[in-house]
C-alpha cells in the first residue's frame, strides 16, 4: 500500500464536521477512484493526505494517513511533496502570471532534496504537445483544458510515487475529458504513478481506475474493484444515471435517495 | 506663457524624477512584502532608516570604509528584516490583516525608539561617497546627489526585476504570490519564501536609506519618507511593481513642481490630493490586481 487512511475525521472551523471515520487504501501502481456526490468530503479528504487543510482552517481530529508507510501528521506540506505525493487540485491553480514554462519550473521545487532528480520538461511536452506551442505564453490565456493540462503537466515534472487528481474532468468538454483521462491512464501504465482520483463523472473514473470506493456525508459506504461497482445497480442508479430501464418521476427518485441513506 | 522658464521646468522635473526614482526604490521595497504576504508594511519608512543608520554605524562609528559599510548596512538590514518576519509577522499569519498592519504600526515606534536610544534624535552627517561635480543634462543642471542617486536606485530596480524574471527563487516568489495553496502543492517552502522575502526588501529599503540619507541627513524622523511612499504604492496599485516605479516617478515629480511653483508647505496637500484623484478614478491603483481575462 502506497497510502493509507485510517479512520479519520476533519473539522474546518472547530464546528463543521466534514469526514466522520474515513478509511481506504491505495494499492502501489494502480488508479484508485473516490467518487460520491456535492459535500461528501472527497476534496477534503485529499487535503487531509496533502496537509493543506490548516490553510482553510481545517484540522485532523482523529485517525492517521500513512504515505509509503510514514505517517505524514507531523510532515509539511512542501515536505510531502518532495517525498512524492502530488496533489493537483480541484480548479486547476495554474499561476496565472507565470508563463507556462515558469509554471513548470515552479514545480521543480518538488524535486529538492532528492538524489539523481533532474526534472523533465521535453517528457511533459511529450505528453501534451499543446503545452509546448504555448510554452511562452501566460498560464492564465490557457483554455480550460490546456490549464487542466499544466496542472497534470506540473505533477509529472514532480516524478511522484503518488498523484492526487480532485476532480480533473471539471468543466471540460466531453472530448477533452477523454483526451485527460486517456493520459492520466497512460502515465499510471508508462510512469508507474499510483493515483487516487476524486470525481464527479463517475463512469469515466470507473473506466480507468482499478478500485473505486464512494463516499456519502463523510465516510465510505461501498468499495470495491471498479468493473464490479460500475455493474452494481445501485451504484449506476445513484452514480451513472442509468436506472432499472423504466423512467421514473423525481419524487421517486428523491425517494429512494432518503431510502439508501437510512441502509447506509 | 511669455517668459516661461523652461530651462527651470526641467531642472525642477529632473530633481522630481530623482527623487522619484528613490520612491520607486522604496516602493518596490513594500510592494515585494504586500504581493508576496499580503503585509501592508507601514515601517518601510523607518527600515530605510534603519539601514541608513547601520551604514552610519559602519562607516563612521567604526570607520569602515564607504563599500563595506554598504555592504555591511545592507546585510545588517537583511538580518533585521528576517529578524521581523519571524518574531513578529510569522506568528501572526493567518490572524486578521488590520493586527498585522498594527503590528508594523508598533514596529516603526519600535525602530524609531531604538534608534534614539543608540544614536539620539539629532540629526547626523553620512560621509560623502558621490562624485560632487555638477551633472549637466542639455542645460540643465542636476545636483549630484540626486544625480547619482536615481541612478543607483534605477540600477538595483532592474537588478531585482532581472533577478525576479530568471532566478528560480523568484519564479518561487511569483507562483506564492499568485497562490499560496498551489504554491505548497508544487514543494515549494512557502514560509521560507516569505523570509526571504523580507530579507530582500529590507536590503532594497537599506539601499534606499543609503542614498536619501547621504541626499539630505540623517535623523529618527527620516521616517516620514514612508508616509510618501505610501502615496506611491497606493497610485500604482498595492501589489504592482510597475505601478510602484510608475508611482514613484509620478509623486516625485509632482512634489517637485509644486514644491517650486507653490511653496514646500504644499508639497503634501498636492500628493495626497493626486492620492484622492487616482482613487477617485481607479480605485485599485494606476496598475493594481489586474484580472486575467481568459480568452
Amino acid at each position: 500500500m502506497i497510502l493509507e487512511i485510517n479512520n479519520i475525521e476533519v473539522i474546518y472551523n472547530k464546528a463543521v464536521q466534514v469526514l466522520r471515520g474515513l478509511s481506504l487504501s491505495v494499492p502501489k501502481g494502480q488508479i484508485v477512484a473516490l467518487l460520491g456526490s456535492n459535500g461528501a468530503g472527497k476534496t477534503t479528504t485529499l487535503k487531509a493526505v496533502s496537509n493543506l487543510l490548516a490553510l482553510e482552517d481545517g484540522e485532523m481530529t482523529r485517525g492517521s494517513v500513512a504515505f509509503a508507510g510514514r505517517d505524514t501528521g507531523d510532515m509539511r506540506p512542501h515536505q510531502l511533496v518532495r517525498a512524492g505525493l502530488f496533489h493537483v487540485m480541484e480548479g486547476r491553480h495554474v499561476f496565472e502570471d507565470l508563463t507556462v514554462e515558469e509554471n513548470l519550473t515552479a514545480a521543480t521545487y518538488a524535486l529538492t532534496g532528492r538524489r539523481a532528480a533532474s526534472a523533465d520538461f521535453d517528457l511533459v511536452y511529450e505528453y501534451f504537445p499543446r503545452l509546448h506551442e504555448r510554452r511562452r505564453g501566460l498560464a492564465g490565456y490557457l483554455s480550460g483544458g490546456e490549464q487542466q493540462m499544466l496542472a497534470i503537466g506540473r505533477a509529472l515534472i514532480a516524478q511522484p510515487v503518488l498523484m492526487l487528481l480532485d476532480e480533473p474532468s471539471l468543466g471540460l468538454s466531453p472530448i477533452l475529458v477523454e483526451n485527460i483521462f486517456g493520459i492520466i491512464a497512460r502515465i499510471n501504465a508508462e510512469q508507474g504513478v499510483s493515483m487516487l482520483l476524486v470525481e464527479q463523472n463517475a463512469s469515466v473514473a470507473l473506466a480507468v481506475a482499478h478500485t473505486g470506493y464512494i463516499m456519502e456525508t463523510g465516510k465510505v459506504v461501498i468499495d470495491g474493484p471498479a468493473e464490479k461497482l460500475a455493474a452494481d445497480p445501485d451504484v449506476r442508479e445513484f452514480y451513472l444515471g442509468m436506472g432499472g430501464g423504466e423512467i421514473r418521476s423525481f419524487r421517486d427518485i428523491k425517494h429512494y435517495k432518503r431510502r439508501k441513506r437510512w441502509l447506509s | 506663457m511669455i517668459g516661461f522658464d523652461w530651462l527651470m521646468l526641467a531642472e525642477v522635473s529632473f530633481a522630481g524624477l530623482g527623487s522619484g526614482g528613490l520612491y520607486a526604490l522604496a516602493g518596490l521595497a513594500f510592494v515585494l512584502i504586500y504581493k508576496a504576504t499580503r503585509v501592508v508594511n507601514l515601517a518601510i519608512g523607518e527600515m530605510l532608516m534603519m539601514g541608513a543608520y547601520f551604514f552610519f554605524a559602519a562607516t563612521s562609528s567604526m570607520g569602515w570604509p564607504i563599500w563595506i559599510g554598504i555592504i555591511a548596512a545592507v546585510i545588517g538590514s537583511g538580518i533585521l528584516g528576517a529578524v521581523i518576519e519571524r518574531l513578529l509577522i510569522r506568528p501572526m499569519l493567518g490572524e486578521a490583516p488590520i493586527s498585522v498592519f498594527m503590528i508594523t504600526v508598533g514596529l516603526s515606534s519600535i525602530l524609531v525608539g531604538t534608534v534614539e536610544l543608540i544614536w539620539g534624535a539629532d540629526q547626523l552627517r553620512l560621509p560623502d561617497f558621490m562624485p560632487s561635480d555638477t551633472v549637466l543634462i542639455g542645460e540643465a543642471m542636476v545636483s549630484p546627489k540626486i544625480f547619482y542617486g536615481f541612478l543607483a536606485a534605477v540600477a538595483l530596480i532592474a537588478c531585482v526585476l532581472l533577478v525576479f524574471r530568471f532566478w528560480r527563487g523568484g519564479v518561487a516568489l511569483r507562483a506564492t504570490a499568485s497562490d499560496q495553496a498551489a504554491a505548497y502543492s508544487m514543494g515549494i517552502d512557502v514560509p521560507r519564501v516569505f523570509s526571504l522575502t523580507w530579507v530582500v526588501a529590507a536590503m532594497v529599503a537599506a539601499i534606499g536609506g543609503i542614498i536619501v540619507g547621504s541626499i539630505s541627513s540623517l535623523s529618527p524622523t527620516m521616517g516620514v519618507f514612508g508616509l510618501s511612499v505610501l502615496v506611491v504604492v497606493i497610485v500604482g496599485g498595492l501589489d504592482s511593481v510597475p505601478g510602484a516605479l510608475v508611482g514613484g516617478l509620478l509623486v516625485g515629480l509632482v512634489e517637485s513642481w509644486t514644491g517650486t511653483y507653490f511653496g514646500g508647505e504644499f508639497k503634501l496637500l498636492a500628493t495626497f490630493s493626486l492620492l484622492v484623484l487616482i482613487l477617485m478614478v481607479r480605485p485599485y491603483g494606476l496598475f493594481g490586481t489586474h484580472e486575467i481575462e481568459r480568452l
